[in-house]
């Protein structure tokens, strides 16, 4: 089972949140424990739903029954799983 | 209960997830009874209302900005934290804490009320949007989570007339409540919680994981990178025409009725300083801003639907990648678009930015965004000096006005342009912007929005429009003229000698000294550059021209490369007081509020100045 990241997730696919850890881009801290309190907690399902204008970002992403629109730089800072 | 205990009004804050109804549910608890803010806005200051319970005790009610978790990302969940953990200098922690859940929501909202639950404090979680839960097949087994969480549980329906019910029943049972545990004081992580979440969830609501809160068919249209942009470019311009056509009629009746008043006021009384006071002073100055009064309405009606519906978040969505090209980002786009109501809310709402140089920037473009208090001076201007042509199936006045809005959002980019240049350190920060299900606006938070607009302006024209006005009618009329001098009185007054003075500083962008008069009291507050000029050619006009309305005076009297330089000057107009002092206030410096009067003005002489010679060229 690769580990991928959620900024690489295909449209329409679901996959499985495995961690959140500050990505190639150094994420803040304050940034990586918010993605936790919106929701993006291991073993939660994530669907990349759609990209903005350009196709590139943001993205929306759906995490249980809330949607998000995050940029890159935190969207490669969670950890998933294909089933 | 004892008397004594009657008597004491209690204390309740709400405290949810953004985007749960809590304001709904606060507008449904306290209507009519809310004090009503400064300036209207998305909620990021603490709101007060009080209600009633049937046994006859007030409740003091905290309307209080959504927060995701009690670790503040933002300005105004600091609010939030600070106010339930009683750290607000001079105001102690509220008696109680109503966690509001949005019901078709549960996984994500149960954990904000596991963390609440820490603080230890009494406590009643108030599950909204039952109604829409229920109708959709989800059942939540309300006795079996108050048992595991320890608690009062209600269900409440914050759009429905009565479904507030069940929460007032149990606030009058507060003192029975049970003793809170013991306070935590370790902050959990909200990964620790999450285990917590679906036991609760697997026991009171096992459909809750399964439940399908979005209408993804809706979005396919409106966050469409092609279709979705043409709905927002066509929502914006649909405003912007609404406030020109919808409002004439209203708006002509104002007007009648403030010309019947002076007319009759002027055949009432005998001529006086009383009488100037009042017909050249009160009912030309304030009575002439109050005619802007429908447009103003219009303008916050659309922007309460956008927002109550849900949409704005996408219309931030599909601007992120074009407003991070200018160094914004994506979050600026609600507080920008409060910015056309008042640049004031706009700036307060900037809090809910977390990066502080992406605050800024936002701040200081804020007042480039056309607020409300310009709509008078461009409604003026444009009704004089452009004809009410068809063009196509648009009105070519309504037009203008969008060029305008058009101009000084254009002017705001490339001002967050140039800023972007001076920044220091990464400008690309991460967005985490919430996208709620879609939700039909509800009627009464509309009427209780734009209640509040209405007596925000009212009191505006009723205070400082009102006292502004008298003070220009008094330094417009005296000291009065020598006998026998010749041209109008006005020109010997204090106001006269003023506008004379700045005229040379004007003179070069094309305004005359009447106009140069109404500048200085629009310091203050914009509109009242209409009322100014609406009492300087009210004083310096002969008696038939007191009868012509300032429509006629200036379509008569000032050229179209003067009018065109006036409208120029408004897109940047640095003039408001008030801007820049919760410019002051919000970044807690007086270098910003300087460095932003100081570009407005610089840039708003520049236009005028192109826009007049360019007008003359043409036109001579």
């Amino acid at each position: 089972m690769p580990s991928r990241r959620l900024s690489d997730l295909p449209h329409g696919a679901v996959a499985t949140v495995l961690a959140v850890t500050a990505g190639d881009h150094g994420a803040e801290p304050s940034t990586l424990n918010r993605l936790g309190e919106l929701g993006f907690l291991p073993g939660e399902q994530v669907q990349v739903l759609r990209r903005g204008p350009g196709g590139r970002e943001p993205i929306a992403v759906q995490i249980g029954e809330t949607l998000f629109a995050l940029r890159l730089i935190e969207a490669q800072c969670v950890e998933i799983s294909l089933p | 209960m004892t008397i004594e205990a009657l008597a004491t009004p209690l204390r309740i804050a709400l405290v949810g997830n953004p985007n749960c109804g809590k304001t709904a549910l606060f507008n449904l608890l306290t209507g009519a009874r809310q004090k009503v803010a400064n300036y209207a806005g998305v909620t990021v200051e603490r709101k007060v209302g009080t209600t009633k319970l049937p046994n006859g005790r007030t409740v003091s009610i905290i309307d209080l900005p959504g927060a995701y978790s009690l670790t503040p990302a933002t300005p105004d969940e600091q609010v939030t934290r600070d106010m339930v953990m009683g750290l607000r200098a001079g105001e102690a922690a509220p008696d109680a804490i109503v966690a509001v859940v949005d019901a078709t929501n549960l996984p994500m909202n149960l954990r904000l009320v596991l963390e609440l639950k820490r603080l230890g404090r009494p406590m009643i979680v108030s599950i909204n949007m039952m109604d829409v839960a229920r109708k959709r097949g989800l059942s939540i087994d309300v006795a079996r989570l108050s048992a595991e969480l320890g608690m009062p549980v209600v269900e409440t329906v914050a759009v429905q007339s009565h479904g507030h019910a069940a929460l007032l029943a149990q606030l009058e049972r507060q003192a029975s409540w049970p003793v809170p545990s013991q306070q935590v004081s370790q902050p959990s992580s909200h990964a620790e919680l999450q285990p917590e979440v679906r036991r609760l969830l697997a026991l009171a609501a096992p459909g809750a994981r399964e439940f399908k809160r979005f209408n993804h068919r809706i979005d396919a249209v409106v966050m469409h990178p092609v279709w979705g942009l043409m709905l927002l470019a066509a929502l914006l311009f649909l405003m912007f025409q609404a406030v020109f056509s919808w409002a004439s009629v209203p708006m002509d009746a104002i007007e009648a009725t403030m010309h019947a008043l002076g007319k009759w006021v002027t055949t009432q009384m005998a001529d006086g300083p009383l009488r100037s006071l009042l017909v050249d002073g009160v009912i030309a100055g304030a009575g002439g801003v109050l005619v802007f009064l429908p447009q103003i309405l219009i303008l916050f009606l659309f922007i309460l639907i956008l927002e109550d519906s849900g949409y704005l978040p996408r219309a931030a969505f599909l601007l992120d990648t074009l407003m991070g090209k200018v160094g914004l980002s994506g979050r600026a786009f609600i507080p920008l678009l409060s910015s056309f109501a008042c640049a004031i809310p706009g700036i307060m709402a900037a809090r809910t930015i977390p990066h502080w140089r992406d605050r800024l920037a936002t701040i200081m473009i804020a007042p480039l965004m056309t607020c409300s208090a310009r709509l008078p001076v461009y409604a003026l201007l444009i009704s004089v000096f452009v004809p009410a042509r068809d063009v196509g199936w648009f009105n070519l006045q309504g037009l203008t006005l969008f060029g305008l809005y058009v101009a000084g959002v254009l002017s705001a980019m490339a001002v967050a342009w140039v800023l972007k240049h001076f920044r220091s350190g990464a400008n690309y920060q991460p967005l985490m912007l919430e996208l709620p299900p879609y939700r039909w606006p509800n009627l009464r938070n509309l009427a209780i929005g734009l209640r509040e607009r209405a007596a925000i302006f009212l009191r505006r024209v009723g205070g400082i429009i009102f006292a502004l006005t008298v003070l220009l009618w008094f330094l417009s009329s005296y000291p009065a003229a020598p006998e026998g001098a010749p041209g109008s009185p006005i020109q010997y007054s204090f106001a006269g000698q003023l506008g004379k003075a700045l005229e040379t500083v004007f003179a070069p962008i094309g305004f005359n000294w009447q106009i140069s008069i109404a500048l200085v009291p629009g310091l203050a507050a914009r509109e009242v550059a209409v009322g100014a000029l609406g009492t300087v050619y009210a004083l310096s006009g002969s008696e038939d021209e007191v009868a012509r309305s300032l429509h006629q005076v200036i379509g008569q009297t000032w050229s179209l490369a003067t009018a065109y330089a006036l409208i120029a000057w408004f897109v940047f107009a640095p003039q408001c007081l008030a801007t820049l002092a919760v410019v002051r206030r919000e970044t807690n410096s007086w270098r910003y509020p300087v460095l932003m009067a100081g570009y407005l003005f610089a840039l708003a002489y520049a236009a005028a100045w192109v826009t007049f010679h360019v007008t003359t060229w043409l036109t001579g």
